[in-house]
């Protein structure tokens, strides 16, 4: 299940919900995203995340259906957050489910790193010597490019 | 043609989106953008450097060289950062 949202959620109540009648599901992983309070040696007031409605909801589909065709998972939950947010905000949930722990944990890590630079977000920063827009990072591409398959390129 | 933008390209054009009827040699996304650089200073500058901009048509990746039609919803956009 994906969701794209301006509140906060609950990380214990979305496991719970997830777990709640499916006993199938031997171990789950999870990852949250948070607000940084700093970009370098700057501080950062807020964040606001800007996003393309109607694409965003078809990546992120996209990209929980990649994750279950790869791995044997019995559920999927990608929240993901826009608006404007503060340091400590949670921005991002990814929480895979499985019978065994190495599905759920090689797919969490996929669905963040793909997250990264295949979800259309886009960051602003409030630092302290004016707003910046948060640029792409050469490592985000490198960690995206490692669950390339060679059947895919 | 439903055109819009997000990011700094937003940003530096000032409006997230417009609906256009651009002239028939428009016939690529690269091509839509060379149009629009002559539209204005803020277009211009948005789309300065071609390498740091990226396209969907219809809500689809897409290159710079992808083909569009009158009915399409065309984004250009910077890399990008979700997580």
């Amino acid at each position: 299940m994906i969701r794209v949202q301006t509140e906060d959620f609950d990380i214990g109540a979305e496991i719970g919900k997830m777990t709640a009648g499916n006993s199938e599901i031997g171990g789950l992983a999870s990852f949250v995203g948070l607000v940084r309070d700093y970009a370098g040696d700057e501080k950062i007031s807020s964040m606001t995340l800007e996003h393309y409605p109607g694409m965003t909801e078809k990546q992120l589909s996209r990209l929980e259906a990649e994750a279950r065709e790869r791995w044997d998972l019995q559920d999927v939950l990608i929240i993901h957050r826009y608006g404007t947010l503060n340091p400590g905000d949670r921005i991002v949930l990814v929480v895979t489910a499985s019978a065994h722990r190495e599905a759920s944990l090689e797919s969490c890590q996929f669905l963040i790193d793909w997250l990264k630079t295949k979800a259309p977000f886009w960051k602003l920063e409030d630092r302290e010597s004016g707003a910046q827009w948060v640029e792409s990072r050469s490592e985000d591409s490198v960690a995206a490019d490692k669950w390339v398959r060679v059947t895919d390129a | 043609m439903q055109v819009l933008y997000f990011g700094w390209v937003r940003a530096r054009i000032g409006i997230s989106k417009e609906e256009l009827s651009p002239p028939p040699e428009v016939t690529t996304v690269a091509s839509l953008i060379d149009w629009l650089k002559g539209r204005g200073d803020g277009y211009a500058t948005a789309f300065e450097d071609s390498t740091s901009l990226r396209v969907a048509v219809n809500q689809e990746i897409a290159q710079l060289d992808a083909e569009i039609t009158d009915g399409d919803e065309v984004a250009v956009f910077p890399p990008m950062t979700g997580g």
